[in-house]
């Protein structure tokens, strides 16, 4: 203990780690929040099974026996809706196709764009000729899988563990360093020896500190809530997860390397994160950009931090697979730390 | 007597060598001089005081000796080191105290002050330096829960703990309550007498005189008279100043006939109070009260005090030093 409380690096650390310890709110969002999000969006797009999608016939003549044949199909669910309502419901998505019987002749009305209403019509489809009676030519029979790895939770999770990292990185550290600025602390450090890079090195390592728990815990809430787990090691995970972290902290280090007042750089921070949150691949998959953007996109830190997250868990990825990412991370990490170093404002 | 302070040579020899030295500061804000071409010199050993009123340009000053302003023109040279060259190994013998510094609101006062002295390679026990600003039963306390005198004397406690060679205090005790003030002149006053030098700022006089071997009165970032404090009040040529008011305002005696009162050497008018700077006020007063009585005027008021400092920065500038 002694010869710590002479190392200014260890000292500066443990100030940090006090600091956030000691703040409620920070804790909250940097545990909890990450849990409550991948609760919401695990419950909403959690696997239900088959899907059934609704379906409305509009009143008139024959509805009531299209609605009886639509009845038997496995997938569909079937109202009956006034025709003056029919094209609202359809807008707003509360069905996702219309049937309006015509005598010998239905027209399906629907949204060709919506995935829902291409799948809403081929059954509705299938279920009215069969009941019309036709007859399958070409037996078949189903085997379903549902693979554990595979589904949308599971490619959430590490999407939210970077996201996590690029925002415990960008808000733990600018407002501290910008209330240390305006309260002149920054001044006052600078008028001891105190190494400039120890400051700015303590706040990557007191990351660490609270990185393990933070991991831990929205580890652990995923595989009991939604049974998702690590195909690789939890060392290189873990490993991976502390780059990021370094990284991130660099970015929010030089974010906040010259900004004067809070509005100031909490507008710097969703400069530098929303992009990433958009274009990273966490809620969906960044294929979906088009081509010309892709180079930007794999460049970005937080891409590349997921893709390596996303390979060690669904894959069981080795770590030295995951090296071309995490070389992506880690210039990030110190291109930022080395400018922040450089251009750092302590008055 | 009243002097500049200006280099010489003769004395320097003899003298131990300067703590700081500095010539032709100048620090400009835009359209403010802050700093107008300040010379200055402070003993080693010495406590030395930078006395002036807000504004003066006291902060601007000390700020470019501890390294923390770039003056615009001027050199500076403490503890024989300049801050392009010798700036780490100055920054270990240095105790600086900013004059408005928030510290880590959730750090405990123990913890802030064990940070501060783990940046150095020699200093002071944490539970020392505590002990010596009094903050002993509240080292468990968080910095946001101190009151605003206890926090200035942890800030205190932080540029101690390196046991510097040089301490720099920018307005150490306001905001203090009297006996916490009492306490840190103390504490200044130990320190000082280890043969440790001191430079702090003030506006108060008595601060000055008490703690301080030589002062410089300062003013529109220009030193107006440098001495010790009785060298200074000396320099009124008198030791008492006569304060008087009269009850109708006016109608009472011209600048010449106070004057040629005995024992007057220095008249001074401002909102309708006349100060005299007298040599002996039993001499001045009969006769004062008998020139009234004759012109029929009657006092409102009447006081009398030894000349000090703040008399001193009067006779300067017509002004007061603080507002009261
Ligand atoms: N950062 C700044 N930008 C612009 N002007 C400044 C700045 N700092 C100081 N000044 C101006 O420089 C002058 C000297 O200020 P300084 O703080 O040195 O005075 P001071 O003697 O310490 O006053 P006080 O007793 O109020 O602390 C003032 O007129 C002030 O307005
Ligand atoms: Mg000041």
């Amino acid at each position: 203990m002694s010869r710590l409380e002479h190392a200014p690096l260890a000292q500066l650390t443990l100030a940090r780690i006090r600091e956030f310890g000691r703040e409620p709110e920070a804790v909250f969002w940097t545990f909890f929040f990450p849990i409550v999000l991948a609760f919401a969006l695990g419950i909403a797009f959690r696997e239900r099974g088959p899907e059934r999608v609704w379906v409305g016939v509009q009143a008139g003549p024959g509805a009531r026996a299209l609605a009886a044949a639509l009845q038997g199909a496995d997938n569909l669910r079937v109202r009956v809706l006034e025709p003056a309502v029919a094209g609202e419901a359809l807008r707003d998505g509360d069905v996702a196709l219309v049937i309006v019987p015509g005598g010998a002749r239905v027209t399906y009305r629907y949204d060709p764009t919506r995935p829902e209403s291409r799948l809403a019509r081929l059954a509705t489809d299938d279920a009215l000729q069969r009941a019309a009676g036709r007859r399958d030519r070409v037996a078949v029979s189903e085997e379903a899988v549902e693979e554990r790895g595979s589904r949308y939770i599971d490619f959430l999770i590490p999407g939210l563990i970077g996201l996590n990292l690029l925002g415990t990185g960008l808000w733990g550290v600018g407002y501290t360093v910008v209330r240390m600025r305006t309260g002149k602390l920054l001044k006052r450090l600078l008028a001891t020896p105190m190494r400039r890079s120890h400051f700015l090195l303590s706040f990557m390592l007191a990351r660490l500190g609270f990185l393990a728990a933070e991991l831990a815990l929205l580890l652990f809430f995923a595989w009991v809530a939604f049974g998702v787990g690590v195909r690789g090691s939890l060392a290189t995970l873990a490993f991976i997860a502390a780059l990021g972290a370094f990284a991130f902290t660099g970015v929010g280090l030089l974010v906040a390397s010259r900004a004067r007042t809070l509005e100031g750089v909490s507008g710097l921070m969703n400069l530098a994160a929303v992009p990433m949150w958009v274009l990273s691949g966490i809620f969906f998959s960044a294929e979906h950009f088009p081509d010309v953007m892709q180079p930007f996109i794999r460049a970005l830190p937080l891409t590349a931090l997921v893709d390596a997250l996303r390979a060690v868990m669904l894959d069981g990825a080795p770590l030295a697979a995951t090296a071309g990412w995490l070389g992506i991370v880690a210039l990030w990490g110190a291109g930022c730390f080395g400018a922040a170093l450089a251009m750092f404002r302590w008055r | 007597m009243l002097s500049r302070s200006s280099p010489d040579p003769d004395l320097s020899s003899a003298l131990p060598p300067a703590a700081v030295r500095c010539r032709g500061l100048i620090k400009r804000y835009d359209d403010v001089v802050a700093v107008d071409g300040l010379d200055l010199e402070v003993r080693s050993g010495e406590c030395f005081g930078l006395l002036g009123p807000n504004g003066a340009g006291k902060t601007t000053t000390i700020e470019i000796l501890e390294g923390l302003l770039e003056p615009d023109a001027g050199s500076v040279e403490v503890l024989g080191l300049t801050w392009a060259h010798g700036a780490r190994a100055l920054r270990e013998r240095l105790g600086v105290q900013l004059q408005e510094t928030r510290l880590a609101d959730k750090l405990t006062v123990e913890e802030t002050v064990r940070l501060f002295r783990s940046f150095y390679r020699r200093g002071r026990p944490v539970q020392e330096v505590l002990e010596a600003v009094q903050l002993t039963e509240k080292r468990r306390s968080w910095v946001s829960r101190l009151s605003s005198g206890q926090r200035q004397r942890l800030a205190v406690a932080c540029a101690l703990v390196s046991e510097p060679d040089l301490l720099f205090l920018d307005e150490p005790t306001t905001g203090l309550d009297p006996q916490s003030r009492r306490s840190l002149w103390e504490l200044i006053e130990r320190f000082r007498a280890a043969g440790r030098t001191v430079l702090l700022t003030t506006h108060y006089m008595e601060e000055a005189a008490r703690l301080c071997d030589r002062v410089a009165i300062m003013d529109h970032g220009r030193i107006l008279a440098l001495g010790t404090p009785a060298e200074l009040v000396a320099s009124l040529g008198a030791e008492h100043v006569l304060e008087f008011s009269l009850a109708d305002g006016g109608g009472g005696l011209s600048d010449a006939e106070l004057r040629a009162l005995p024992g007057v050497t220095r008249v001074r008018e401002s909102n309708g109070r006349i100060a005299l700077t007298v040599r002996e006020v039993h001499t001045t007063v009969p006769a004062l009260l008998d020139e009234l009585r004759r012109r029929g005027a009657s006092l409102a008021s009447l006081s009398t005090h030894h000349a000090t400092l703040e008399d001193v920065f009067m006779v300067l500038t017509g002004r007061r030093l603080r507002d009261e």
